[in-house]
């Protein structure tokens, strides 16, 4: 760099600036541990209404909030505020072992009543839980000295998974019903490692440490979390040094960034692009889907689009979940595609037509990702029309069963179990399915309620074969996260795609 | 016509407008695909869950009943709840206001200040070079959105010359002594110069951003009244008296020149509000327009409805002063 006279006073002009308003600086000792979150948190309350079954804001809710049991970064559940769980021999109860010693943000112990109160209320219909479907199948919630009991109404599997999942968290019952929802709204409280210091909604939430908390003070003990939805301001804002953490940026940056000043990491999370095949149209026709599928190479779309941030799948398993069988696969093979149209009547002179579905910008490259899938299509002999639509539009077809014959999604299922991704996508009375078959459906629907778990994981891998083999649904991908921090702290990632302050450490 | 009977009937036409636009807007975001429920639907969720969460939330009633039920209470002042924040919309879209309103003041002012020094020095220098570097910049100015100027304030002063703030309104470690959400406003008030130091951080870019395209309008408009008023006989008279250019320009042809840019000025005012919703997005500022993307996102109906409505108060609130100031300085209309 030259620096002549003018060059150096603007800069010396800059430099006393930027002190003198306080920015921070990289090479800087950190203090206050600052991070750029790319979504805003409408509502404190993580048990009841939208932000709920957010799966963007669970990240920020897990650092004030502790879940009945805890999630390890790998996925797997760990001990938490429940220490033990299990089911009674007949399967007719549930018990769970309350952690003792432990307080709540304003002192007060936590206690066992808490845990039933919690189950409880959100188990209640008129609580406006959206996941009250689960919660409701445990009633008769007692205490018995630091164990919680529960009937079981209906025999539920994964009961236990969802208390490390959408809104299985634990919230201070006496103060709750002290200060009610509105006051908990403007002071929330729970028993994670960080308390709520200042709120400003749409703009940040300031966190102190929690010194008590029983999995050890976290290291950083002032944490805020600036809410930039905006991806560029983002990385403006981890590049300037403004913010120490950020996530959710577009891959090329992140590459461009993560060797200089910045460090960074990408890991796989549990978070899949796919494609849902209605059937309706030529979806009803067995070759048409198989050669759909085959026709994808998704390697070169992984590599070519997202820089190779991705993980290549063929079931709605990734490697992480329970159900997951590496055997089931679906390889690209244009050949194989072109001969199963062909068998249909159909080639690249007389093309089959429908129509697909995507959003655009709602997950990184999903439209381009989508014409590069209709530009694989098209040389053996398929020929789609993208029709672009906003991700409220695809819940809202999804949900009647409207969908185009092909639909681009994303599906998240960070507890990893099979009933939360093949489950909910692929069963038909579902309103998360497009896929009514009743072939699936009476695959699927014993092992909703069944009890033996390596029977039942079994079952899910049958199911996924099924489903690979006749093409009912299309996998795509397993989406990397990544996120760019500064070299003075270090970044645990968690699976499910939640950035956790307490995770991350000083250098 | 007397001023009171115009006042009268402009008021007429406003509370007209305004009903108007609550019955199209409660409409059109219903007919719009997405609702609320579909969002917040969690995987496993049945018919009777939809049901349920339905009529949680007053949607499974009839549209008209809907209508009904919101503005009875819109006339008392209540604007219902926020589905996602499950706060009152009213007092969600009132505490953000202040912010959008410092915000398009301070890019009003500054679009002024730049506009205004444009137009004098292409004024001054008019027919060199000067006026046409003026006329290049301005030409600049207006191709460029403001959000792209937004993204290349921010790769300027906050990457490269890191010397104002990204994002935010306020930088949070700061203690807050105010009583109300003018902040910039207040700060003065309480003689909080570091406070006013920090916010005008936080304010800078996003309020330039929003004012160089409309600086680029003032600053073309008022050059052209100028240029043409130096033509007028009573300018010539001043130049005859041996004043100098520059004293011609600002003590005799400004004051005359300066009159429709100023009712460009208020008309613009709430283009200025309008452009807010994208630049207070990109800055992750927290006001109204931040806050308005949210709500359509998440579908969040009342508080679609009371950002518009609110909206919709000042756009025809400032086109009601306008218009009552054109009564008053032009008695034509008056006497008409």
């Amino acid at each position: 760099m030259n620096l002549n006279r003018r060059s150096l006073l603007m800069l010396s002009a800059a430099t006393v600036a930027a002190t003198s308003i306080g920015l921070p600086s990289l090479a800087q000792q950190i203090d206050e541990l600052v991070i750029a979150y790319n979504v805003n948190l409408p509502s404190w309350d993580p048990t009841t209404g939208p932000s709920a079954v957010n799966p963007t804001i669970q990240g920020i809710y897990q650092s004030v909030f502790d879940q009945f049991i805890l999630q390890q970064p790998d996925l797997s559940p760990a001990p938490g505020l429940l220490t033990e769980w299990g089911w009674s021999d007949d399967k007719k109860q549930v018990w769970m072992t309350v952690r003792e010693g432990v307080t709540w943000h304003d002192g007060s112990p936590f206690t066992a009543e808490d845990v039933a109160w919690n189950l409880a209320r959100v188990a209640k219909p008129e609580t406006g839980s959206p996941i009250q479907f689960v919660w409701g199948t445990l009633a008769n919630h007692r205490v018995e000295g630091n164990k919680v009991i529960a009937d079981v109404a209906q025999f539920d599997p994964t009961i236990f998974k969802w208390m490390y999942f959408l809104t299985g968290y634990v919230l201070p019952k006496a103060y709750f019903e002290k200060v009610g929802a509105e006051g908990f709204e403007a002071a929330p409280i729970g028993t994670g490692p960080y308390m709520v210091e200042k709120f400003e909604r749409n703009a940040f939430v300031r966190l102190k440490a929690n010194a008590n908390y029983w999995g050890g003070k976290p290291d950083f003990d002032t944490v805020t979390i600036k809410f930039v939805p905006d991806a560029a301001a983002r990385v403006a804002e981890v590049e300037s040094g403004n913010s120490h953490v950020t996530l959710e940026m577009p891959y090329e940056e992140y590459d461009r960034l993560k060797g200089g000043p910045l460090a960074g990491v990408a890991t796989p999370i549990s978070d899949i692009g796919m494609i849902f095949l209605n059937d309706i149209d030529v979806m009803l026709d067995p070759n048409v889907r198989k050669a759909a599928a085959h026709a994808i190479d998704k390697q070169a779309i992984i590599d070519r689009l997202l820089s190779g941030y991705g993980v290549k799948i063929d079931t709605l398993q990734t490697p992480e979940y329970a159900a997951y069988d590496a055997s089931i696969t679906v390889p690209y093979d244009e050949a194989k595609a072109v001969e199963l149209l062909a068998a249909s009547g159909f080639g690249p002179d007389n093309p089959v037509k429908f129509k697909i579905q995507t959003t655009k910008g709602f997950k990184p490259k999903d439209y381009e990702m989508v014409q590069a899938i209709v530009g694989l299509w098209r040389k053996v002999g398929i020929e789609a029309e993208i029709e672009v639509y906003e991700i409220a539009k695809h819940y809202e077809l999804r949900a009647a069963d409207q969908l185009a014959p092909a639909a681009f999604y994303n599906w998240g299922n960070s507890v990893g179990d099979p009933t939360t991704s093949t489950g909910f996508a692929m069963f038909g009375p579902s309103p998360h399915s497009v896929w009514d078959g009743q072939d699936l459906i009476d695959m699927i629907g014993p092992l909703w309620g069944e009890a033996d778990e390596a029977k039942r994981i079994e079952g899910w891998k049958a199911v996924d074969r099924y489903i690979a083999e006749n093409a009912l649904v299309i996998p795509l991908l397993q989406y990397v996260q990544p996120i760019l921090h500064a070299p003075g702290v270090v970044v645990t990632p968690h699976a499910s795609g939640a950035l956790l302050p307490h995770l991350m450490k000083r250098a | 016509m007397p001023f009171l009977r115009i006042l009268l009937l402009r008021l007429l036409t406003t509370a007209i407008t305004l009903a108007g636009v609550a019955v199209i807007v409660f409409f059109v975001i219903r007919v719009v695909p997405g609702n609320p429920i579909a969002m917040m639907l969690p995987p496993g969720a049945t018919e009777a869950d939809i049901a349920r969460l339905s009529a949680l939330y007053g949607l499974d009633k009839p549209l008209v009943a809907q209508f009904g039920i919101w503005i009875a209470g819109v006339v008392q002042g209540d604007f219902g709840t926020s589905i996602t924040t499950r706060q009152p919309v009213l007092d969600l879209v009132l505490g953000r206001l202040p912010a959008t309103l410092e915000l398009s003041i301070m890019a009003l002012v500054m679009a002024c200040l730049l506009g205004g020094a444009a137009a004098l020095t292409g004024t001054r220098y008019r027919g060199g070079r000067t006026e046409g570097a003026i006329d290049v910049a301005n030409g600049m100015a207006l191709s460029v959105p403001d959000f792209l100027w937004g993204l290349v304030l921010i790769l300027l002063f906050g990457v490269l010359v890191p010397v104002f703030h990204i994002s935010g309104r306020v930088t949070p470690s700061l203690d807050l002594p105010f009583a109300t959400n003018f902040y910039l406003f207040e700060s003065l008030i309480r003689l909080r110069f570091d406070l006013w130091a920090d916010i005008v951080a936080h304010m800078f870019m996003p309020a330039l951003a929003l004012a160089i395209p409309l600086a680029a309008i003032i600053g073309q408009l008022l050059k052209q009244s100028l240029k043409e008023t130096m033509n007028l006989d009573y300018v010539t008279l001043a130049r005859t008296k041996g004043y100098g250019e520059t004293r011609v320009i600002l003590r005799e042809a400004l004051r005359n020149a300066a009159l429709p840019t100023l009712t460009l000025v208020g008309v613009q005012f709430t283009f200025l509000i309008g452009g807010t919703v994208i630049i207070e997005r990109l800055f992750s500022y927290e006001g109204l327009g931040n806050m308005a993307i949210d709500a359509v996102i998440n579908r969040d109906l009342p508080l679609i409805q009371g950002i518009v409505i609110l909206f919709a108060v000042i756009f025809t609130g400032v086109n009601l002063i306008v218009d009552l100031l054109y009564t008053v300085l032009n008695p034509r209309l008056r006497h008409g």
